[in-house]
């Protein structure tokens, strides 16, 4: 059964076009160094079999990371690098720029998300989250995490408001409120205890450092309280490290 | 020297002159633009000769992206070997580096105990399902060329595997770690073919005592770049 499935799949993906040559019109640009050199892959290890001289032109096809494949007017295709490609022209004359994503777009960002990992109350944690920032200092975000301990297993779904104390830094501090649901089921092999589900509120604080492009490390410690159905509170740590993009 | 001065003051007085005599069309200018005329008159006296230059940013194709399908072979320990599909989805940050996340299915056999002892069942038909998801890091550890034949060579890459998730087995969600290594190959620019081996850990103590399980994976998949 999954054998022929797979075999369709792989023979519609052989008829269906290429998704790089849906694109409309390609950019062209002019040599402007001495040379262009073009590589067999998108790779700084792969072997220039052509130069391409100053003067001639070339069409850029599509770009992987910071390699671009592009193509002579003798219709010769290999992949150029983006430090290269950015000493080309124009039609109008023009530098080639590809505003490669800076610091500077990092402060001015509206959607993040991102992946973590860590230790809640001794269980170990992997949670995913997504951020609408509306200002430069506030944003909100939502999250989900999978508790994975020896005794017991859980889910957690938050909200949290998350203020940013100096957004311009490349480090910069943090601080969170938020409040959820955590959902708790002890493991298989453990003696039958019921399932519980209650409502938390958590506060915490951290650090999130702009890498490089669109990338950005980011270490948290949380402070939960949780709203058991018994006498007392329980109060729970969680530390994550992780890291994510911005778009 | 006090002539000197009486010159550099005649000198001022003389620019100022010729400016108001020349600043008078100006002047004249302002009062023809109150009349009907005026508009017309404004943009003969200050016609653009050079239009605005659009900059635009070159608009190009980004394939950073990669999805797809995997099947093959998943040794479950003490569970047997069975087949697993799953799916995965890739960003490439750099030509060195990538994240994935993958999702696997397979189904599990009884143990050795459980067939030896005639009647005795573990776990029911539900939980001897496995599935799994993970986060992973990649290094194109050798990327290069891979050659077939004298005519064709295609852009590959070994890659090494690194990165945590959760496997759902026998009623219960395990911490796992995965480590592994892959071969990638493609035959054009935006398909791939990938092989992977990998091993996913997780303690367990499901046969009585606490140990930590390798289940061992080996798969081939095809992924698209987009």
């Amino acid at each position: 059964m999954r054998a022929p499935v797979l075999l369709c799949l792989s023979l519609l993906a052989g008829f269906l076009p290429a998704p790089g040559h849906a694109a409309a019109a390609q950019p062209v640009v002019t040599v402007a160094d001495p040379y262009l050199e073009m590589r067999t892959g998108p790779g700084q290890g792969y072997p220039i079999f052509h130069v391409v001289e100053r003067g001639e032109s070339v069409t850029i096809l599509k770009r992987r990371t910071e390699w671009f494949k592009v193509r002579t007017d003798h219709d010769r295709e290999g992949w150029v690098d983006q430090a290269q490609l950015e000493k080309t022209l124009q039609p109008d004359g023009e530098p080639v720029r590809f505003g490669a994503l800076a610091f500077g777009d990092y402060a001015g960002r509206k959607w993040e998300m991102g992946a973590l990992g860590g230790d809640f109350g001794g269980a170990n944690v992997i949670s995913l989250y997504g951020a609408r920032h509306l200002t430069a200092n506030l944003s909100l975000e939502v999250g989900i995490s999978q508790l994975l301990g020896s005794f017991s297993d859980g889910w957690i779904a938050s909200a949290n408001v998350v203020h940013n104390f100096f957004p311009e830094w490349r480090a910069s501090p943090f601080f969170t409120l938020g409040t959820g649901m955590l959902d708790v089921s002890p493991k298989a092999t453990v003696v039958r205890t019921e399932d519980r589900s209650d409502q938390f509120a958590q506060v915490g604080t951290g650090v999130r450092a702009w890498v490089t492009r669109q990338f950005i490390l980011r270490a948290e410690y949380k402070s939960y309280v949780v709203f058991t159905s018994r006498d007392d509170n329980e109060e729970v740590n969680e530390w994550k490290v992780g890291f994510s993009f911005f778009f | 020297m006090e002539s000197r001065f009486l010159i550099l003051l005649l000198r001022r007085a003389v620019l100022v002159a010729l400016g108001i005599v020349a600043a008078t069309p100006a002047l004249a200018a302002d009062a023809v633009e109150a009349g009907p005329e005026g508009q017309a008159a404004r943009h003969r006296v200050i016609e653009p000769e050079i239009e605005r230059r659009d900059i635009e940013r070159p608009r190009i194709d980004t394939e950073d992206f990669e999805v797809g399908l995997y099947g093959g072979i998943m040794s479950v320990e003490d569970f047997g070997t069975n087949s697993v599909l799953g799916v995965r989805f890739a960003y490439h940050i750099s030509e060195a580096f990538q994240l994935e996340a993958t999702y696997g299915q397979t189904d599990t056999e009884k143990t050795s105990f459980e067939l030896l002892s005639g009647g005795a069942q573990l776990l029911d038909d539900e939980e001897r399902k496995l599935t799994y998801y993970d986060l992973t890091f990649g290094w194109n550890i050798l990327p290069g060329e891979a050659f077939f034949g004298r005519r064709h060579a295609y852009n590959s890459a070994l890659y090494l595997i690194g990165g945590a998730g959760s496997t759902e087995f026998a009623g219960d969600d395990h911490f796992t770690a995965v480590v592994g290594m892959g071969f990638r190959m493609l035959p054009n620019d935006w398909l791939a073919v990938h092989a992977d081996v990998r091993d996913h850990l997780f303690d367990t103590d499901l046969l009585g005592e606490k140990k930590t399980a390798h289940n061992i994976e080996a798969v081939v998949g095809l992924t698209i770049f987009f």
